[in-house]
Parts: C-alpha cells; structure tokens; sequence
C-alpha cells in the first residue's frame, strides 16, 4: 500500500523583492490510508505554506526549489497546479475561513451543482441536489440545509456543510488548514467528528489537518509533525508526542497549553521566551537554538535526525540522550538534514 | 510545569473591601428587534478581580460587552459603576474608568495611522492635558507592558502581526488607566505561547494596580487560569456563576457539563 502523501526533503519560498524567503525547508514527511496527520506550530512556522505544497496549490510567489511529492504513489510535477480533473477527486482543500468562502446569495445545493457539473458534465440540478441531502443525510447532518443560504447556518454548520460539499467526489485526500479555528470547542468537536465519520466511511482516505491547537490535535490526529521556522522539529504518534515530547520546541508548546484542570490553575505558567524567527534572516544550526532553554554551541550546527522517518525528532539534545553520551556534531554529518 | 504556587486571590486580595462593586448588572435584558441578546443577566465585578464570562458563539458575550462598556444601555434593568446608575456617567467620563479590547483588532485599526497617532487619539478621552514629554512616557510604558517595544510606534497597521495589532490595542486601553477593563476574546489571534504571556499580564495587572477585568472568551482553559469568578452564558442567559474553581468541579448547569465535556484534553 503506497502512501496517500509523500514528500520527500520538499523545500519551498516565497519570491520578494528583498530574495527569497525560505518558508518550508527540507520537509521529509508521508500521509498513510486511514490516518489523519496533524500539522502543528505557531503562527509563521510555515505550516499553511506546507499545506499549499501538499495541495499543490502552488502559485507565484511561492516557488519550490527542492525535493519531490507523490500523490498516491505517482511523483507529481511540482512545476504547476494540480490539474483540474483532480481536484476534489484526489485532492480537496478545507481552509480555514471555509465558512466565509460560500457565496453568501447562492443556496448549498448551487454549490454542490458546482462542484459536481466541474467533474460530470451531464449531472443535473436535480440529482446534485438529491445526492448533497443523501450525503448529509448519511453523515448525520440535517439534509434539509441544501435548501438553505448560508447565512441562515450557524457558524460550525456552515463548516460541516462545505467539508461534507467539497468531499462530494470522494477524494482521496483532505488538506484541513486550521478547519476550526474560528470555532467555539462544541463546533470544534462536531467538525473533529464529521471528519473522522468521512475517513471511517471511506469517503476520504487521509488528512492532513493544520492547527495551532495541541489538545484539539489529540482528538483528531493519529501523527503529528512539529512545524518551527520553515522546519520540522519533531513527528510522532500523538499520545507520545503530547505526553513525551522530545524535541524542546514540542515540549515548551506542550507546556504553554491552557486546559480547565486544576494544576494549570495553581501555577504560573510561562510561554515560550522571544518569538519565532523572521524567515527571511533565521539563525543558524538549530533554529530553535535562541529560544531553547538547552541549547549550546553544538546547536549552531544542523541537528541530527533521531529516530526513522515513522517518528522523529531533530535535536542534538535528542541525539545525546539517545547515545547516553554526547555527540560531536561531525560523527552525525550526514545522517541528518 | 512549575512555578511558585498562587494564593488564593479572592482571599488575600488587598485591593477588594466589601464596599461597592466596581461594576454592577441588575437584572439587564438587552433586545434587538425580536431577538432578546441578553436576558435579565446580573453579576458583579469587585474591585481587583477578574470575572471571565464562557459561551459558545452567539451566546450574547459580545453584546454584555458592549454594554458594559456603554455602547449600548439596556432595554430593562440596570448597570451601575461605582454604585451610580451608568446614564449618570458622560460617555468620556465612563470611559475614564471603563476601557476595552475587542476580538477583532484590524476593525479597531485606522490603517492609515501610525500606532503613536492611534494612542494618542485615545488620551483625547482623559481630563487633563498630559505634556508631550508625559504622552510618549504613557505610550511607552503601555507598549513595553504588552511586550512590545516602543520603537514600534512608528509603525502602521499592516506592518504589525495579527498578535502585535492585539497587543497594542490592550496597550490602548491600559495607557488610560482604567479600573476596569473589559477584555473580548483578547487572545484570539494569538498562539498559545503568546497566549500565556497575555494572560499572565492581566494576572499581573490584577495583582500589581489591582485592575478589574472582565475577560470574554469561548476558550474555558483560558477563563479557568486567569478568573476568580465565572460566568457561564447560554443563549442569552447567566446559566451558572461563582467561585472558577467551584463551577469547574461541581459543574451543576447541563450547559456547563456540555461545555466542559467539549474542551478537548491534552492527557
């Protein structure tokens, strides 16, 4: 069974005036059938860049400069877009302000003649219609929202609604970029469900959900991969990322989480010091290194991967404590980055 | 995950005496047309306390917001500052005591403004004339508190971060030097880290100037580390209040259950 997902040190960036500002560097990472993988890090780490190269949705002036993607097994020619017959059959994109994407003066059952009439040229308005409702209907959503405007959705029905219209074509894979942050924790579940209910119905075959949100990703991610300035820092399991985190940068964002507990309430917790770096300019070495409160002078050299390509962490914190001694940053060259 | 342990603060606060609330709502229903957006809600804010107020989208939070801030006056019922009704207040002076940060901070942004000319717009509503000398102190001050470097008065809009545009508006309001200030959805656009340090800012401001705040948000992670009280909305209702602690463990409301049940956990 091929990957759903495959890129393979992708590396890519945006074109400026002042030379190009590298926002996904050197990214190694797979979607399996059946999985969903989370995407997490702050804001201007290079995940939504990271979901526009898994979409394909690759246009000026964002450019690739390295590395390969396959798509269900087939390399893909990263120099255009996805092509058009493919779009919402193998691939589907769930962004964030989805909600708001909707014509605001065109009932549901339009959009889903929309979606339909680009693949099927004889579909009619009757039969989109019947098959929107049939497929609410079957994920337990009210079917009679096809006959509604958008404006007369909540919020988070809207959300569901456009996941549900734009996998109509059941495509093999989801891109969710931060579905749900715009809405309250109730609607956050429902959609965390809905997805959930599409994959164990087959009707998609793998995610790749983005958020900035941890405990959400542990309700809805089987891996997650660790985005920080442009990088992975670290990919695993969710349970073992959230309760043993390796990489410092996982385990100051663990830290940083705000939960309705009691020992969150009795302590002060401290965030992470300083902010994620300008991409433009980032530091050398470990580009966690200025925030890290275990860094020394070996982190100015490129961290080693730890670990295989299933679950791994690039730290060389990580690396020493894996070796029981410490590494020199020459004896590692080459098995990392 | 260590740190000092913290008291109690309802217990030892120093800045709270049992005299009259800050701000008080008694009874307050708010109607738009045919929808009632807030329904015969009262509660109160003692001096020095934070009071976070928890719902879903469309509870009405934004609107007791507005009211508390004095953007609207209720249909029926009364809110009072200080103990007098707020009709008896003028709008400037109101604001005088009472400051706010919305959610949205690019709506409160004139973008063609500089962040020193946006600040100093706002001291227009103070009642004395602060030198020029003391004007850029204020702003400076206000800036470095949120954790922003002064050098970004300069500034404009767009070239600030969805996080840093919301930090200067909590500047705004702090540079006033309100009593109370009311809070909507602060930390909305900002990550988790940046998250922290916001909150603990308004610990900070609780515990050091003995600043009320009351904080609106749909996260109740964030309600349950920050507030000594609890609000829990529901359609237009106070549903359940109290003690944080107290309404997190008994959790009596079916809605507060819901709520708690929803909030996704990270063990």
């Amino acid at each position: 069974m091929s990957d759903l997902l495959r890129a393979e040190n992708l590396s890519a960036g945006y074109v400026t005036a002042a030379g190009l500002v590298q926002a996904v560097d050197d990214v190694t990472l797979s979607l399996r059938e059946g999985e969903v993988l989370g995407i997490a890090g702050e804001s201007g780490c290079g995940k939504s860049t990271l979901a526009a190269l898994l979409a394909r949705n690759i246009q000026l002036p964002l450019r690739v400069t390295g590395g390969t993607l396959s798509m269900d097994g087939e390399l893909a020619d990263l120099s255009r877009a996805l092509p058009r017959p493919q779009r919402g059959t193998l691939l589907s994109v769930l962004p964030q302000g989805a909600m708001n994407a909707i014509n605001p003066t065109t009932r549901v059952r339009d959009l889903a003649y929309d979606v339909l009439r680009a693949h099927e040229s004889g579909v009619t308005r009757k039969s989109a219609r019947e098959r929107a409702a049939e497929r609410l209907g079957e994920l337990g959503l009210p079917p009679r929202a096809v006959d509604q405007y958008p404006h007369e959705l909540s919020g988070g029905m809207r959300q569901r609604v456009v996941a549900v219209i734009s996998t109509l074509l059941n495509p093999r894979i989801l891109i969710a970029d931060e579905p749900s942050s715009a809405l309250d924790v109730s609607s956050q579940q429902a959609l965390v469900a809905l997805l959930r209910d599409l994959l164990s119905r087959e009707i998609i075959r793998g995610v790749v959900f983005i958020t900035h949100d941890l405990p959400l990703m542990r309700s809805v991610a089987d891996r997650v991969a660790i985005m920080y300035a442009g990088r992975l820092a670290e990919l695993g399991q969710t349970d073992q990322m959230l309760n043993e985190p390796r990489h410092p940068y996982t385990r100051a964002l663990v830290g940083s989480v705000l939960v309705p507990e009691p020992y969150v309430r009795r302590h002060r917790i401290e965030g992470i010091p300083g902010s994620p770096p300008d991409l433009a300019n980032p530091p050398v070495g470990c580009r966690f290194h200025p925030r890290c409160p275990l860094a020394d002078d070996k982190c100015l050299t490129d961290p080693p991967r730890v670990g295989d390509l299933e679950s791994f962490a690039y730290c060389w914190r990580v690396a020493e404590a894996a070796q029981g001694q410490p590494v020199a940053p020459t004896a590692v060259a080459g098995s990392g980055a | 995950m260590t740190g000092p342990q913290i008291d109690e603060v309802t217990a030892s606060n120093p800045f709270s005496d049992s005299g009259t609330p800050l701000l008080e709502f008694a009874g307050v229903s708010r109607v738009f047309g045919s929808v009632t957006a807030v329904k015969d809600v009262s509660f109160q804010i003692a001096p020095g306390q934070i009071v976070a107020l928890v719902g879903e989208s469309g509870s009405g939070k934004t609107t007791l917001a507005r009211l508390a801030m004095r953007l609207l006056l209720p249909t029926s019922g009364e809110i009072r500052l200080e103990g007098e009704p707020v009709g008896k207040h003028s709008q400037r002076a109101y604001w005088r005591t009472v400051q706010a940060a919305f959610q949205d901070p690019s709506a409160s942004f004139n973008q063609f403004y500089t962040v020193r000319r946006l600040l100093r717009t706002s001291l227009g509503v103070l009642d004395q004339k602060l030198s020029r000398d003391e004007l850029e102190t204020r702003m400076a001050e206000a800036l470095t508190q949120v954790g922003i470097p002064p050098a970004m008065l300069d500034k404009r809009p767009h070239e600030l971060s969805g996080g840093q545009r919301q930090r200067v508006m909590i500047a705004r309001a702090l540079m006033l030097r309100p009593r109370l200030l009311v809070a909507d959805e602060p930390t909305s656009m900002l990550d988790a880290s940046l998250r922290v340090s916001l909150l603990n800012l308004l610990r900070d401001l609780r515990d050091q100037q003995g600043l009320s705040i009351l904080l609106i948000t749909h996260d109740l992670g964030q309600a349950y580390y920050v507030s000594d009280r609890l609000l829990v909305m529901y359609r237009g209702e106070l549903v359940e209040q109290g003690e944080t602690e107290a309404v997190v463990a008994e959790r009596r409301h079916p809605y507060t259950q819901q709520l708690l049940a929803d909030v996704p956990k990270l063990h």
